[in-house]
């Protein structure tokens, strides 16, 4: 047989058929969904009077628009009548709703993994486009439209073309003090923002496999922000052990089987993808955003690119209007800029061991005066995590804010929004202009890059803190 | 779906690349549950100060006009989040084509599922256009889909590609719902043989 990649096997498992001329009918095994890009699905499931095909395939949460600060009472109208919507949909079509007062509330990305619904092999879809996280697991997860959704509510089944497949190979031993969120921003300064569209990135190498699945979501989490929908890690002993005994984990004699089907899930040895890339984790240092996209990492020593040098007219203009926004000046380094904000949270960097590392540098610290600090759990469980171990006494003791469990300021849907004209140092995934808020700066960075900012007050290599 | 053959505008040129889909519609006007009523969120913060007031920005200045229905955005345009209010706003707005020289994928798959038809013409095409544009803002374009062509007045014709499958759903105006139940067995079939290990 034909040496096949991972993507190529688990597109392969799921084809239901396909006719000349048209796209593949794709199976979808589990579908996650949140109350943004639901509403109009169901709205469509009702006017055509349609069902929704497998109700105990699909998931749902209310994250994206919900207080951190006052969970059970949204204040915002609109917003109390999207997440009801969820509810009341979730209902009538008798689906799973882990919602505001479930222990398992949290953000899509975060929960599906923790619940034990992500797992390798699977088709995972969800109106979100960091869906990309579940690939961490070996399976094929990418973000959907709302038309989408409706499609796999009724059909369980989308009409999709082959993606192409590239593979990044990292190997070597990373430094002190760089994280998973550095390689894939390391990554993505590569190969820009739209070097991965139409792709499903496989991440391997040794430093890939020596990752923990929190560091492999992390990773391909931020796979949409080099433009590829999916990103995928083929699962071994560490998404194994991660996965025995959660909730909606196989069980007994279908676990034995369900690890064998799982363990034939990598990438033949001559398998041929249509891009390759190798980056050597030696070489890779804490970064940190300057601009206004996610490729635009830079060390706090480096200097911000100067756009005269730009290789094109459209990238120098690109550079001007990013440097504009966020009021920066080519040639200076970031080293100790000054910060207002710092937001340690999202579907990227808000797990268990995100917050047990910030909280290591925190331990015995205060948030320098003036700078408001958030920590956001990813999830109900993250949070109650965190809470038996005393993080939340140590991040609180220094000064920050512990919060509920939501998307919160990566999206700024809700009432945690950074100022016009402010910084903010995040964990989160997009430094986009007005993400964060109308106005609102973004450095985007690790938890411990974070932690040393709330400190000092502005930007500093953590590296003298290990 | 609305049916998409031809269409011929005047079209609005941001030359702006990596235009991301929070800017198309900010995220805190996404709470809203139906489809319709996003055009006046459309590039909201380009369009309007924080106290809802008409900013000057070079693009919508002259026009609130809704006539243009057509979009040239610079590369990678509709990057990001998966929102298809994206493309709503845009469609509520007025835009029936959008033209770049690449798209977000997530987006892109969004414009077809909405007969807003999304044309890739190639980086130097796009960069004649503008030229174009930019000489006289009134040229009037033609978007022939049976040809996949795009028609800038006596002088260029650019070819685009698009998937056959797609882009007979767009000339009959049917959305691919119909199509994946007209499979129902081959799903029921495939459902009895694929395994699932989600276990409660």
């Amino acid at each position: 047989m034909k040496s096949r990649t991972l993507f190529q096997k688990i597109w392969d498992n799921h084809v239901v058929t396909q006719e000349k001329g048209a796209p593949v009918l794709l199976y979808i095994d589990a579908h996650i969904l949140h109350e943004v890009t639901t509403p109009q699905a169901f709205a469509n499931l009702r006017k055509k009077g349609l069902k929704v095909r497998r109700a105990g395939l699909t998931f749902a949460t209310c994250d994206h628009n919900v207080s951190t600060i006052d969970q059970h009472n949204i204040r915002d109208a609109i917003s109390r009548l999207q997440v009801e919507t969820l509810y009341k949909n979730c209902h009538d079509f008798g689906i799973p709703l882990y919602g505001l007062d479930s222990p398992y509330q949290g953000i899509v990305h975060v929960i599906g993994p923790e619940l034990g619904i992500t797992q390798p092999g699977m088709t995972i879809v969800c109106g979100d486009s960091h869906t990309s996280t579940h690939g961490a697991f070996g399976n094929l997860s990418f973000g959907i439209g709302t038309t989408e959704v409706e499609y796999v509510l009724a059909t369980q089944c989308l009409l999709q073309n082959p993606m192409k497949t590239m593979k990044i190979i990292i190997d070597g031993k990373l430094g002190k003090g760089v994280s998973a969120k550095d390689i894939i921003l390391t990554v993505i300064s590569k190969i820009g923002t739209k070097g991965g569209v139409g792709y499903c990135i496989e991440y391997t190498g040794e430093t890939i496999k020596e990752l923990n699945m929190e560091e492999r979501m992390t990773i391909c989490n931020m796979s949409i922000e080099a433009g590829a929908r999916a990103g995928m890690i083929a699962p071994d002993d560490i998404t194994f052990n991660y996965l025995k005994g959660r909730k909606f984990s196989p069980k007994g004699k279908k676990w034995d089987g369900a690890v064998k089907y799982w363990k034939t899930l990598k990438s033949d040895k001559d398998a041929k993808y249509d891009n390759v890339i190798k980056i050597d984790a030696g070489k890779i240092a804490p970064l940190i955003t300057w601009g206004t996209d996610p490729s635009t990492g830079i060390t706090t020593k480096e200097k911000i690119p100067n756009p005269k040098y730009a290789k094109s007219e459209n990238e120098r203009k690109n550079m001007e209007r990013a440097l504009s926004y966020m009021d920066l000046k080519p040639g200076m380094k970031l080293e100790g800029f000054p910060i207002n904000y710092v937001f340690i949270g999202s579907c990227t960097n808000a797990r268990l061991s995100d917050l047990r590392e910030a909280s290591k540098i925190i331990k015995g610290r205060k948030v320098k005066n003036g700078v408001n600090a958030w920590v956001v759990p990813g999830s109900r469980q993250v949070k109650l995590a965190a809470e038996k171990e005393g993080l939340d006494k140590i991040f609180k003791d220094a000064g920050f804010d512990w919060r509920w469990s939501g998307c919160s300021a990566c999206i700024a849907m809700n009432d945690d929004k950074i100022p016009a004209g402010k910084y903010c140092i995040s964990t989160s995934n997009r430094n986009y202009e007005g993400r964060q808020g109308p106005g609102a700066r973004t450095f985007l960075a690790s938890p411990i890059m974070a932690a040393a900012a709330a400190i000092e007050g502005k930007i500093v290599d953590v590296r003298k803190y290990l | 779906m609305k049916k998409f053959t031809k269409i011929a505008s005047t079209c609005l040129p941001i030359e702006t690349e990596n235009i991301d889909t929070d800017q198309i519609v900010p995220a805190r006007f996404l709470k809203i549950t139906t489809r319709e009523g996003f055009g006046k969120y459309l590039f909201y913060d380009w369009r309007f100060d924080k106290n809802g007031k008409p900013k000057e920005n070079k693009y919508f200045d002259y026009s609130n006009n809704r006539s243009i229905k057509i979009l040239v955005a610079g590369n990678n345009f509709g990057c990001g989040s998966s929102r298809e209010h994206a493309v709503w706003a845009l469609q509520d707005f007025g835009f029936e084509t959008i033209i770049s020289s690449s798209f977000g994928d997530i987006f892109y798959n969004n414009c077809l599922k909405n007969a807003l038809l999304p044309v890739v013409l190639k980086p130097v095409e796009l960069n004649k256009l503008f030229k174009i544009l930019e000489k006289n803002s009134k040229t009037k374009i033609t978007i022939d889909l049976i040809d996949q062509e795009v028609i800038v007045g006596d002088n260029y014709i650019f070819s685009f590609p698009i998937d056959n499958f797609r882009k007979t759903c767009l000339l009959k105006g049917v959305d691919e719902l119909g199509y994946i139940f007209s499979h129902e067995k081959n799903i029921s079939a495939f459902e009895r043989r694929h395994q699932i290990f989600i276990s409660r």
